[in-house]
């Protein structure tokens, strides 16, 4: 029974809790989808018999009552996540059958919740990259088309987006450093959710630039965002800047009334070249939450057009400094050695053929911008920058907006293999609606309002205030209701 | 600022990547093109501004000064490339 996939998070466990289904048989649905769909590269490791074992505890618990929400549902997780025994390569060669002896806190979480893991998900290297191009897996494929032309579904979380947004699973775990849970979800129509900074533990998870990772919930609908935070959220020791608050309850949040609430668009937005149905999509979505009570106010974040330019400092610097660990002595890939080969050619040789020519770019240009006679000039200048942007949204909070609205990205999905011959900045140039928010450590949701002239998906973002994710929900699912997204890609693989 | 070869080896020696000679110059343009993107930045009047330490201001908890975690040697070393003896085996470092 292929429908069973299709469910959301939501009406899975309604019908979990019910007794109308069991998390076997939502599982086997979700395990033959995925079977069958090989062509969209969304899962690269599968992990069946352990998705069953799984869905057999969370059935006998729910059996017994007072199961959680996350109970006996299946779930994608994105590659970056360390996963106990199970494949986890951030879809890099140079960790090549790494198989972590421990659990991420976020899939500790959820698996304690009840969750069933079917397998790890495709994404770009490392989480570098928009469009899951720089795969070691080879590229995953967005189930939206135009006509015959194959699409990206974004990245860097694009195994996840696809996945979720081709049922093979009820919702997936993203990661989220400059854009990337909330640009493929943009991409795909699905609802992609980046928490404040320190929300969720980054505990276990491959880290890539830790001033700006966290990891979300990508999920087909804004309830399901709400359901599936709940289960990632919360202090962890073992992450020292995960947050010691409260989580919680975000589904009771969702009232739908955002009657008075205050709604910020911002002008720097209004980028140059933006494509008109990009603004056409983003002037429904301001109409259509003001029609549901809420008051639109213009507003200034005049530092907006730097975000792009000191996130390409950040993130590479502390890249270079993450990604040193990989050497070829304690896990993964280790280059043959020449004879007479010291350990300096064991690392340069070693770190040349595991890493993929855009982290080896990343990894480089982190490495000047904090060598000696260039770390104030870049690096320090960019911290300086941030703190800017990040004042930006203080000042703009503090005159009393609660959310601000912008489009996730700057055009819908564009084709596989187009940007291979574009300048990197060009590619960075996805990144320009979603990159402030980790910048400045704040929640972020993308969800689906529109298609495009030639009908994909258009999502538009919205930013909320630090640590009030239940708050952005909530206007997200006031959007979310008014939009009235339905739009399914047509099966084709 | 612009990168030439000589600083594109530099930089390639410092990350620890091999760069064969011939890519050194293709090497050298991309990071022409990003730090000429980055360059927007020395626009921004930051007189005055104290670099950001961490994006949500707060006071790293702290804990007891005491081992919580130990006696794993055969967990770190099982996914060694090459381990020996309950050590990770690296070419000899010391002539």
């Amino acid at each position: 029974m292929s429908e069973l996939s299709k469910l959301t998070i939501a009406e899975a466990r309604d019908a979990l809790r019910k007794g109308e289904v069991t998390s076997v048989a939502l599982t086997e649905a979700c395990l033959s989808e995925i079977e069958g769909a090989e062509a969209l590269g969304a899962f690269v490791h599968h992990t069946p018999e352990l998705a069953l074992e799984q869905a057999r505890a969370a059935d006998a618990r729910i059996g017994q009552g007072d199961a959680p929400s996350m109970c006996g549902i299946p779930l994608g997780i994105k590659d970056l996540f360390c996963t106990k025994g199970v494949e986890s390569q951030a879809a890099s060669a140079i960790l090549h059958g790494f198989k972590p002896e421990y659990e991420s806190t976020v899939t500790s979480q959820l698996f304690g919740a009840g969750a069933v893991m079917l397998g790890k998900l495709n994404m770009d290297e490392f989480a570098m990259g928009s469009s899951n191009e720089t795969s070691t897996y080879g590229t995953a494929v967005n189930p939206w088309r135009d006509g015959e032309r194959q699409l990206t579904p974004g990245g860097s979380s694009g195994g996840s987006a696809s996945a979720v947004a081709a049922d093979l699973c009820l919702a997936a775990t993203g990661t989220d450093t400059g854009g990337s849970i909330r640009q493929p979800a943009a991409f795909t129509g699905i609802t992609g959710l980046k928490p404040t900074y320190g929300r969720v533990s980054r505990w276990g998870i491959i880290a890539f630039a830790s001033s700006l990772d966290q990891a979300g919930p990508m999920t087909r609908s804004v309830r399901d965002c709400a359901i599936m935070l709940e289960a990632m959220a919360g202090h962890d020791p073992k992450d020292s800047t995960s947050a010691d608050l409260a989580v919680p309850d975000f589904e009771a949040m969702l009232t739908g009334d955002i009657k008075g609430k205050v709604i910020g668009i911002p002008s720097e937005y209004r980028v140059e070249g933006m494509p008109e149905e990009i603004a056409a999509l983003w002037a429904e979505g301001t109409d259509m939450l003001k029609a549901a009570g809420a008051e639109i106010r213009d507003i200034s974040l005049p530092h907006t057009k730097y975000a792009l330019p000191t996130y390409y400092v950040i993130a590479p610097a502390e890249a270079s400094s993450n990604l040193a660990r990989y050497d070829g002595v304690r896990f993964g890939h280790r280059a043959k050695l020449a004879q007479g080969d010291g350990i300096e050619e064991m690392y340069q040789k070693t770190r040349a053929e595991g890493f993929g020519a855009e982290v080896k770019r990343r990894v480089m240009v982190g490495t000047y911008v904090l060598s000696a006679g260039y770390y104030d000039a870049y690096y320090n200048r960019a911290r300086k920058v941030r703190a800017l942007i990040k004042q930006d949204f203080e000042q703009v909070f503090a005159a009393g907006v609660d959310a601000i609205l912008t489009p996730a990205t700057p055009s819908a999905a564009f084709g596989l293999g187009e940007m291979a011959e574009a300048d990197p900045v060009q590619m960075y140039l996805n990144d320009v609606f979603t990159v402030t928010v980790n910048l400045a450590g704040l929640p972020g949701i993308a969800l689906p309002t529109g298609l495009s002239g030639n009908g994909l998906p258009l999502g538009l973002q919205l930013i909320g205030r630090p640590w009030e994710e239940g708050d952005l929900l909530n206007t997200a699912y006031a959007l979310e209701q008014a939009a009235g997204f339905v739009s399914k890609p047509a099966k084709w693989w | 600022m612009s990168i030439d070869i000589e600083t594109a080896r530099r930089v390639a020696h410092l990350a620890r990547i091999a760069v064969p000679e011939d890519e050194l110059p293709a090497l050298a343009g991309e990071f022409n093109a990003i730090l000429g993107f980055i360059e927007q930045l020395s626009e921004v009047d930051v007189e005055g501004v104290e670099p950001m330490v961490s994006v949500t201001p707060q006071r790293l908890k702290r804990r007891q000064d005491v081992v919580t975690d130990g006696g794993q040697q055969e967990a770190i070393l099982a996914n060694a490339p090459d381990a020996r003896e309950g050590f990770f085996a690296v070419p000899k470092v010391v002539e």
